[in-house]
């Protein structure tokens, strides 16, 4: 039995892979993108009720400093090439968390025009909260469980978008090309 | 490695300033593990190169300055060289950041090279007023003079210019009010905003450096040095104390009043000082 786990977790990562990890795991940094809500869900997370610092998970200004993408409530067109954007800047190993029912099937956008209903079709998620709004005890419970998904080398959401680029590439497509230029955008930037 | 403990530990009393638990103390080593083992994005070569620089004159700096009165060779500790050295590692982070193209990035380090030339005047006055005192500008000298008991430390006989240099000390570790240059939710970070895996981790080993050799020179120029290594890691770590008291406490001023500040209020303080010195 335990040679069975030993050998799954070879599989998966080396020994160095794994020792990095338990580091990874202790210091995930946070990059919020709050455009659509829940943006006033993280505050309290944050500071003195639940202090997120004690797992050494804390926000952080850029994506090229942060390890987790957050992204909070409901992803319409125009932010999901800001989104993409972000995502694509950010260096490996990245993680990305899907923040309520909005981003898992749309929610209560799930007719709306300009509001993609599937995260997961554009940008890898990695793990769903779910809940309109999720509780400060749903995100703890969520960040524990994509602990425990680096540490078993679980979390690859970066590797699948390497490998099905081409896939989620035409998802991204079919969706910017679907509109025009958007509310005054620029036509250049929709190529 | 004692700087990043320090960080670490000023992270726990900022939470516990705020009624949180805060991180383990040796977060900011797990940090920076991380950082160093993580894909780096780099625009030019240049950022390398500025990188390295960075943090060879920082550690260039703490050659020189005597920690317990011990130093790797005998150079007495000298304090204009300390001053020029520690400029480089300003200048190689500039020309670093200023290469990877983000504009948040030489906006940061305008402010940094302001807020340098706000915070060396009075600085300077300080080294003036203790080097006519001692007749040496050797730090280990000015260190040695305060030496027999509590109350022939400068912070007893010159109360107001530790005040002064308390002031401008918060300035060169860029705590708040004086972190115009880092400003997270203004300039996303300032100089650090291109900054990503091993970049950053040099980083902050750079940035422990500096706290280390500025809480080394304040123990040096206030608190008689130290018998020891332990008494004197005590003393620095009495000095970040304050400053990380000061910054939890704070909020930020703007550039300009930032650097009208420190010309007018530590200036006038040492002034003060050295007439009381000079007039007794």
């Amino acid at each position: 039995m335990l040679n069975e786990i030993e050998q799954n977790r070879k599989e998966r990562q080396s020994a160095w892979e794994y020792v990095i990890n338990y580091f990874r795991k202790r210091s995930i940094w946070l990059l919020h993108y709050c455009t659509g809500c829940g943006a006033v869900e993280l505050p309290p997370v944050m500071t003195s009720r639940w202090d997120l610092e004690r797992f050494g998970v804390g926000p952080m200004a850029t994506p090229r400093q942060a390890d987790v993408f957050l992204v909070t409530g409901y992803a319409s067109i125009k932010t999901l090439k800001r989104m993409i954007r972000t995502y694509e800047q950010m260096p490996k190993p990245r993680w990305v968390i899907g923040f309520g029912a909005c981003t898992i099937n749309g929610g209560i956008y799930y007719k709306s025009y300009n509001v993609i209903n599937k995260l997961d079709r554009y940008i890898p998620v990695d793990i769903f909260i779910s809940g309109c709004m999720p509780r400060p005890e749903a995100i703890l419970a969520a960040l524990e469980e994509l602990r425990n998904m680096i540490q078993r080398g679980e979390a690859k959401g970066y590797d699948r978008y390497v490998k099905n680029y081409d896939w989620y590439k035409k998802n991204q497509k079919e969706i910017l090309e679907r509109e025009g230029s958007l509310f005054g955008e620029a036509d250049d930037e929709n190529k | 490695m004692v700087g990043l403990l320090f960080i670490g530990l000023g992270r726990i009393i900022t939470a516990r300033v705020q009624r949180r638990i805060g991180p383990p103390f040796y977060q900011q080593f797990i940090d920076v593990i991380k950082l160093l083992a993580r894909e780096s994005i780099w625009h030019h070569w240049i950022m390398t190169l500025g990188s390295i620089m960075a943090l060879g004159g920082l550690i260039a700096t703490m050659v020189h300055v005597p920690v317990a009165g011990w130093l790797p060779y005998d150079s007495g500790g000298p304090i204009f060289l300390i001053l020029y050295l520690a400029t480089i590692g300003y200048l190689g982070m500039a020309m670093g950041v200023s290469a990877s193209g983000n504009p948040n990035a030489p906006l940061g380090i305008g402010r940094a090279l302001s807020l340098m030339l706000g915070y060396e005047i009075p600085f300077a006055a300080i080294l003036i007023l203790f080097i006519s005192l001692t007749g040496s500008s050797s730090l280990t000298e000015i260190a040695a003079m305060q030496t027999g008991g509590f109350l022939s430390w400068n912070i007893v006989k010159f109360p107001l210019a530790f005040i002064a240099a308390e002031i401008t000390v918060q300035a060169m570790m860029a705590e708040k009010p004086f972190d115009q240059m880092i400003a997270p939710s203004e300039i996303a970070s300032g100089p650090l905003v291109e900054l990503g895996g091993k970049f950053l981790g040099l980083g902050m080993i750079q940035m422990a450096v500096a706290i280390y050799f500025e809480t080394a020179i304040m123990v040096n120029l206030f608190f008689g040095g130290g018998a020891n290594i332990f008494t004197f890691t005590l003393k620095q770590f009495g000095v970040y104390t304050i400053a990380i008291l000061i910054n939890s406490v704070m909020p930020r001023y703007k550039i300009e009043n930032a650097v009208r500040y420190i010309w007018t209020v530590p200036l006038a303080l040492i002034i003060i000082q050295m007439l009381i010195v000079f007039l007794r």
